[in-house]
């Protein structure tokens, strides 16, 4: 039950916080991902460089148990998956975290956006054995690995330098670069410009 | 207009931190395996059946890792399924919140209308395929936005990285060569 509650309480306040970020906004997604206007990028990057600072430094002083730790395995696929995943996220602007929240929100394509997502998931489902097949799936570098090691927490470390450290200066890296991104990195063309 | 990306960047941080803190890193693509299947097990009572030592199923990925989708589709009032429904729910209350969205942004996103113009059917043709590539993609890499580059790379895991650059290197070209005009 106090599960149920904290999913609640916590998906709630992600997707507020993702609407309130214009991340349910295609327009806003694409601006990003054609880098004409970067805002959404410098506070995704600061987004993830304070959770990191907080999680690690937590797990340093004993305040975030690093059991509730979960790492994903690494593999050949992960790298295809996401080029897949980043084509269609560019084509429609959405990605699923979004794609729910936007839909939500009262978005009509963005229900067409989920409908397709069912699809390619059962698809998935279905063509599963095929990938296993492939070796695609297949760990590479040790498969659930940290950067560096962080103790206790199960996953193993592709170094042995402490990653509790390195969790807290690539938090800070991520927030550093998140303030020293520029607004844009390409000029924004408005109105009736003819395609090139 | 969203918030700052200052001050948008930290309230995110902190619904990251949040999760892990109490529960665990925040994911999504995965619940839309999980709808599938309860949708699938409706039609079919087959696909997902109880066994002595939890739930078994006769598709080959609800059926991985001890059949931990499988309870999941048996049993959809658990936490990751219910945080999505959670999510859509903010969403909802902070559109609501700023006045709602209006009737153009209801159909497409002005960049869109900007580019391709206003023919609802062309864009949810390509919010539908996009829909299908990016999920498939997302499970094919085990994990989306969410639970690969923002919870992954949060956590320093490789996987994390190696998903950030695919997504990025398909991302940037395509979203520069079909969106040149600005809205």
């Amino acid at each position: 039950m106090t599960s149920l509650l904290l999913a609640i309480v916590i998906g709630a306040a992600f997707g507020a916080v993702l609407d309130r970020i214009g991340a349910t906004n295609p327009t806003y997604i694409d601006r990003m991902l054609n880098l004409t206007n970067l805002n959404l990028m410098k506070t995704i990057l600061l987004a993830i460089g304070t959770g990191s600072v907080l999680m690690f430094g937590g797990q340093m002083i004993g305040l975030v148990d690093v059991g509730h730790m979960s790492v994903k395995a690494a593999y050949a696929g992960v790298f295809l998956g996401g080029l897949m995943l980043g084509a269609g996220w560019a084509a429609s602007g959405y990605c699923p975290g979004t794609g729910v929240c936007a839909a939500a929100s009262g978005r009509k394509d963005a229900l067409f956006f989920i409908a397709g997502g069912l699809l390619g998931a059962a698809a998935y489902m279905m063509t599963y054995p095929m990938w296993k097949a492939s070796g695609l799936l297949d760990d590479v570098a040790g498969g659930k690995v940290t950067l560096g090691t962080v103790p206790d927490s199960g996953y193993d470390g592709l170094t042995a330098v402490s990653g509790d450290l390195v969790g807290i200066v690539l938090g800070l890296a991520f927030i550093g670069v998140a303030f020293a991104l520029p607004e844009g990195l390409r000029p924004a063309r408005v109105g009736t410009v003819a395609a090139e | 207009m969203p918030l700052n990306w200052k001050t948008g960047g930290v309230l995110l941080g902190l619904v990251f931190f949040m999760a892990v803190l109490l529960v665990k890193p925040i994911g999504v693509s995965t619940q839309f395996v999980i709808l599938d299947g309860i949708i699938g097990d409706l039609v079919n009572p087959d696909l997902v059946t109880q066994t002595d030592d939890g739930f078994a199923s006769s598709n080959a990925y609800l059926n991985k890792s001890g059949g931990k989708y499988a309870q999941a589709v048996a049993e959809p009032m658990n936490y990751s399924f219910v945080f999505v429904l959670a999510m859509m729910a903010g969403a909802f209350a902070s559109t609501l919140a700023r006045g709602g969205l209006d009737r153009a942004e209801r159909t497409m996103p002005a960049l869109w209308r900007a580019n391709f113009g206003d023919a609802p059917a062309l864009r949810y043709g390509v919010a539908f395929l996009g829909g299908f590539i990016v999920l498939y993609g997302a499970r094919l890499a085990g994990g989306c936005t969410s639970g690969h580059m923002m919870s992954g790379m949060m956590q320093t895991a490789l996987s994390g990285y190696i998903f950030a650059a695919g997504a990025f290197a398909a991302a940037i070209p395509v979203s520069i060569l079909m969106f040149k005009k600005e809205a």
